[in-house]
């Protein structure tokens, strides 16, 4: 991995006039680094090229996937939601730069926060998704990972790498299905604290009436998930025999 | 030491086994029921149980050098699974237990997949992939439960594959014919590649291949050879995501898929990649088996988890998540 990385640095450095400060991170999906392009801060996300899959398979993804991101944040920058800004793309390397969010992850964040200013962050939270749903635009992953709390408090959302227009209740519900499981599993106690709060923002930014017929949407699609308890409501447990 | 009697009868296999709860698999004898046409019929699958069940048990005991009065405990997949097939079990589960005065011990099927996977491997805090006919599931332990990081949005990869192995004429199981044409296949035909956030869906994918197939227009190696490298790669890429997410560095492979030898080969090129340890469950232990019920059931015996016969209800949609973990550090 590191031998990767010096020769990922070599090539944005030389052809981009990127210097790098330091690795914020290999994700499953890429690295990011951050450093200064121009003198402005930085963060560079290139998308490593996986071994275990086909080649042309692995270039169609990556390539696809930058250049849809980017449109992305564009989007959501236009839509007036806090993201990272766009700064350079070069899909056929799949890098593509933007600024760099000074701050704590919320998943760290969560741990030690006060159930008041959860409150707080999650109906900003909810009123930010709930704004990028307006626009179309699906975050595809939304995680307590995801999120950055700026030295303000104020939540800023990242990585939009598996997002995706649409206007589609089905994949708004989808959204906010992933984030509500991503909180019960890795926080399982906050959940309904978390969740309540995020529920209040997004129909702040969306009206009740479309709220109520996501969350319709979100309910439907935690039953279609295999082996839901609620799903059978309508048979009664089998008796021993 | 604890020596626990399993009866694994969620699905088309049929199985006895005998464990302690320190890992010692002293039998494991299973059956599995293959339709002479299409998918698994429930009643036919049960009808299958009932037939073979004495003999697995007998046969069970025999190897093991045990008489019912040995066994400590008698436990039972009670879910999820199919209905008519669980109750098989469950009713010689519970005969047992009457009639020799043994505690009944309930056992969720698919932790016994994960548990199965930890006592074999020796991995014991894996990202697991579990595969099988009926699931499709990334987890892991996390506050006393296995989580659910990623699943199947629809249909699970193995009845993906099996499904399609039908359609083609390829037979039961599907798996192994399916990759069997795929390691001779050359182009890569793009399918559709469907990751949302931590979860995957198969039902366009197999839809897509199937009008592959029918168009005439592509060899079937190929059209194999993109399925499972789409397929697995989905997986893959979710399995990475999670141990991304969790920080975790283990990975293991369970479940009747885990015999796959691509995705295996797949699984351990991302650990070799990234950095970790990858291992998968034997063979012997991959697929649905008594063996794992037995462990599992062990474990949970010794931690005080009993169910009285009149609550022993089957639970064909218990989710591995509703299952606290007693044995495990929180």
């Amino acid at each position: 991995m590191e031998t990767k990385i010096a020769q990922l640095a070599g090539l944005i450095e030389d052809r981009l006039g990127f210097s790098i400060e330091s690795v914020l991170g290999i994700g499953a999906e890429a690295v990011l680094l951050k450093g200064f392009l121009s003198g402005q801060e930085v963060v560079v996300k290139y998308r490593l090229k996986k071994n275990y899959r086909n080649e042309d398979l692995d270039r169609i993804l990556r390539y696809e996937r930058t250049v849809l991101e980017a449109k992305l944040l564009s989007k959501a920058t236009l839509t007036g939601v806090s993201v990272p800004s766009v700064v350079l793309v070069y899909p056929e390397e799949g890098i593509l730069v933007t600024s760099f969010i000074r701050g704590e992850r919320l998943k760290e964040y969560m741990g030690t926060a006060q159930p008041e200013n959860l409150k707080k962050i999650f109906q900003t939270i909810g009123r930010e998704v709930g704004a990028l749903h307006e626009a179309n635009i699906v975050h595809g992953d939304l995680t307590t990972s995801n999120v950055i709390l700026t030295q303000a408090g104020e939540p800023v959302i990242i990585d939009f790498g598996l997002g995706f227009f649409s206007n589609r209740d089905e994949d708004a519900g989808v959204d906010i299905h992933l984030f509500r499981r991503a909180i019960e599993s890795t926080h399982p106690s906050l959940l309904d604290t978390a969740f309540n709060s995020f529920v209040k923002g997004y129909r702040e930014a969306r009206g009740k009436e479309k709220t109520t017929q996501i969350l319709r949407k979100v309910k439907e699609i935690r039953m279609r998930g295999r082996y839901v308890r609620e799903r059978k409501r309508s048979t009664s447990p089998d008796k021993p025999h | 030491m604890a020596i626990v009697l399993g009866i694994e009868s969620t699905a088309h296999t049929f199985g006895v086994g005998i464990a302690s709860h320190t890992g010692n698999i002293l039998s494991n004898v299973n059956h599995t029921y293959v339709p002479k046409s299409g998918g698994i019929k429930p009643t036919e699958a049960a009808e299958h149980h009932s037939k073979v069940a004495p003999e697995i048990l007998a046969e069970a005991l025999k190897r093991a050098g045990l008489r019912m009065r040995d066994v400590d405990a008698v436990a039972v997949a009670l879910g999820p699974g199919m209905g008519p097939c669980l109750r098989v079990g469950a009713t010689l589960a519970r005969y047992l237990a009457l009639k020799y005065g043994k505690p009944l011990v309930p056992v969720n099927h698919s932790v016994a997949h994960l548990e199965i996977a930890r006592l074999t491997t020796g991995l014991s805090d894996p990202v697991f992939v579990y595969v099988a006919g009926g699931n499709t599931i990334i987890t892991t332990f996390n506050e006393g439960r296995y989580r659910v990081f990623g699943e199947t949005l629809d249909i699970p990869l193995g009845n993906c594959l099996d499904t399609f192995a039908r359609e083609v004429g390829l037979g039961f199981p599907g798996v192994p014919k399916v990759e069997e044409l795929a390691s001779r296949g050359k182009r890569y035909i793009a399918l559709p590649y469907t990751v949302k956030g931590q979860d995957v869906s198969y039902s366009g994918i197999l839809t897509q291949a199937l009008q592959l197939y029918r168009s005439g227009k592509h060899s079937l190696e190929d059209i194999c050879y993109s399925l499972v490298e789409t397929a697995y790669s989905m997986l893959v890429e979710v399995a990475e995501r999670a141990l991304a997410h969790t920080g975790k560095s283990q990975l293991v492979l369970t479940g009747g898929v885990a015999r796959s030898k691509i995705l295996v080969e797949k699984l351990r090129r991302m650990i070799e990649d990234r950095g970790g340890v990858f291992s998968f469950v034997p063979a012997e232990y991959a697929g649905d088996n008594g063996a794992m019920i037995a462990y599992t059931g062990a474990l949970a015996f010794v931690h005080g988890v009993t169910i009285p016969v009149e609550k022993s209800h089957i639970q064909p949609y218990w989710r591995m998540d509703e299952v606290e973990i007693p044995w495990r550090q929180k």
